[in-house]
């Protein structure tokens, strides 16, 4: 059964369980991120606003910012964007910088393949991450916000452009918010197709109008970001969780999901299971329990035979190792990470050797060319791949491929080149038998 | 040299940042809309309506995909074949452009009517595989249902 804790608000949150228990149990969650979704005009302002929406806005504003960010520390928000840094942590760094301006970024690169889960809220719910974007500004005392969006999303630029353009009219944006004297400005971005630009340095220089290449860190964006100011960059996710924090209190938002990793969580599945889609869970429930009882099961009867947990930057898992609670916690301990939160569910018929050439081939192309490891180990690694994969591997081609993976890990600018190593490495760990087969019966032994 | 409105329009871009360098990106976007590609004339004209060296707008307008630099078909297919697309079948529907439209990734078809562009991951990995012809999403292909599509785009 469900083990649910009253929260701070019981009359209205006693739906949250703290820790699935029974992993085949269906949460039903009153929806946070997705709420009013179904609703066919939920961008529209004044549905928005008829179901509540920037009143928390108002409320915010009768805090200091310094409080609001204490509250958004309490309440143990993670960055939702992969890496699951403490939100209000990163908040305080860029508060306690004396220079001004300080800028809000809103990445919304969502690039990372299997990942769909910011595009609701982009298309169907940007109110909220408008409302999210101002509480945050005001937390951080910044006065102009961007919103990174990647070019892939043109109707989610359109939604976005239309909903900015009716907050300025209803006063929540300006140069005097709510007649409160607080100034804030936003903007939408658009990338132009680099999965780089979701690394929050090369997002910056991105949106500098540069090449998007990572920074070196130290110094980090809080301290030297956009335009060389003191510059937070947050996860549409993240910032949509903000509201919802102001309006419950950090104490009841904490009582959802993991003890260590609280809050809802946007998980998106896809490949062979019976109900892909974007589903809203407390965080830390389990892998099994969003494959087997949320997205139906795997399609046609067939079995499981691995899932790609985060993303395909994280580490495969097989199928005996899915109960394993997802966050950001939890997951390293079971060997991947939570990432965004994107499940790829793979079946008995899929080739893991093929899935692999496919990842690296895309590692490749979106490695930006600044640092050797990356920029040389990716292709080296992808051409191994090709020949194992088309029937022409070689002997030695596996410790080859543990061997370059290896060198590239922990020995580049940003994550890009970890997670191609990665991908490689937990497959070898897991599925290293595929490799061999290929290799031995020169051919794919899928096809 | 851009016309006035379109001169307007990247003034409007520029006061929304603290540097106008920043104009860079939505000023390419602006030149691909109005000369259908990225000549080297489109990116000195970007370059002259900014105040930036061609070097710069040159470097940046080659690092991104969505860039393109020549000319495309009327209508571009952007076909996502990453792994979660893979594993639904994109790759048959490479295949089969290709055997029924002669299309093939990066190429343009002879009567200019389609250009293809193979993509990495569009967000749409629940119902795929999936593309984007020109601004529009479809979704759930199969070879059926991307004719069936492709032959509203003359």
């Amino acid at each position: 059964m469900c083990h649910s804790r009253k929260s701070g608000n019981p009359e209205k949150r006693n739906w949250i369980p703290h820790q699935v228990r029974n992993d085949r149990q269906k949460i039903i969650m009153e929806k946070i991120l997705l709420k009013n979704i179904e609703n066919p005009d939920s961008a529209d302002i004044n549905e928005y606003i008829n179901v509540g929406g920037y009143k928390n806005l108002s409320k915010a504003f009768e805090y200091q910012p310094k409080d609001v960010i204490e509250e958004v520390k309490k309440s143990g928000l993670r960055g939702r964007g992969g890496a699951g840094f403490p939100t209000g942590m990163k908040w305080s760094f860029a508060d306690a910088d004396p220079k001004f301006p300080k800028y809000l970024v809103c990445n919304a690169d969502e690039g990372e393949p299997g990942t769909f889960k910011d595009r609701p809220i982009l298309e169907k719910n940007p109110h909220l991450l408008i409302e999210g974007l101002i509480i945050s500004g005001y937390a951080i005392r910044a006065e102009y916000g961007y919103i990174y969006l990647r070019g892939e999303y043109p109707y989610a630029k359109e939604v976005l452009n239309r909903a900015i353009r009716q907050a300025y009219e209803k006063n929540y944006l300006g140069d005097n918010v709510l007649g409160k004297n607080i100034k804030f400005h936003l903007a939408v971005y658009q990338g132009a197709g680099a999965y780089i630009c979701g690394e929050e340095t090369a997002l910056i220089e991105s949106l500098e109008g540069k090449k998007g290449q990572p920074r070196i860190k130290p110094p980090f964006p809080v301290n030297v970001g956009a335009w060389g100011m003191p510059t937070i960059v947050n996860n549409v996710e993240t910032l949509s969780n903000v509201p919802y924090i102001i309006e419950a209190g950090a104490v009841a938002y904490s009582q959802i999901g993991s003890k260590d990793c609280p809050g809802p969580k946007l998980y998106c599945i896809s490949g062979c299971v019976e109900k892909p889609g974007v589903y809203e869970l407390p965080m830390g429930i389990s892998l099994r329990n969003i494959i087997y009882t949320h997205a139906g099961g795997i399609k046609d009867g067939k079995k499981l035979k691995a899932v790609i947990p985060g993303g395909i930057s994280t580490s495969v898992l097989p199928a005996d190792k899915i109960d394993c609670p997802m966050d950001f916690v939890s997951m390293p301990k079971h060997g991947s990470m939570l990432g965004s939160g994107a499940v790829i569910v793979m079946d008995e018929s899929v080739c893991m050797v093929k899935v692999t050439y496919r990842a690296l081939k895309f590692f490749e192309h979106e490695s930006c060319g600044k640092c050797v490891p990356c920029r040389e180990g990716t292709e080296w690694l992808r051409k191994i791949l090709e020949r194992i994969e088309q029937g022409m591997g070689r002997e030695g081609d596996i410790e080859l491929l543990s061997d370059v993976s290896e060198t590239i890990s922990g020995r580049t600018f940003c994550p890009l080149g970890d997670g191609a190593a990665g991908v490689v490495i937990g497959m070898l760990k897991h599925f290293r038998h595929e490799f061999e087969e290929h290799i031995k019966n020169a051919k794919c032994i899928f096809s | 040299m851009f016309k006035e409105t379109i001169l307007k329009e990247i003034d409007d871009i520029k006061a929304r940042y603290p540097d106008p360098k920043s104009a860079l990106l939505p000023t390419l976007y602006i030149a691909q809309r109005e000369f259908g590609w990225l000549s080297h004339e489109a990116m000195h004209v970007v370059a002259q309506s900014l105040n930036l060296p061609e070097a710069m707008v040159r470097g940046t307008a080659s690092f991104y995909t969505m860039f393109k630099h020549k000319p495309m078909g009327r209508h571009l297919i952007q076909l996502c074949t990453n792994v979660s697309c893979m594993i639904l079948g994109a790759e048959r529907l490479v295949d089969f452009l290709k055997n029924r439209y002669s299309l093939e990734p990066n190429i343009t078809t002879t009567d200019r009517r389609f250009s293809l562009v193979i993509m990495e991951c569009i967000g749409a990995c629940d119902r795929g595989p999936a593309m984007l012809v020109n601004t529009d999403f479809h979704d759930s292909l199969t070879e059926e249902r991307i004719e069936e599509i492709l032959e509203k785009y003359k």
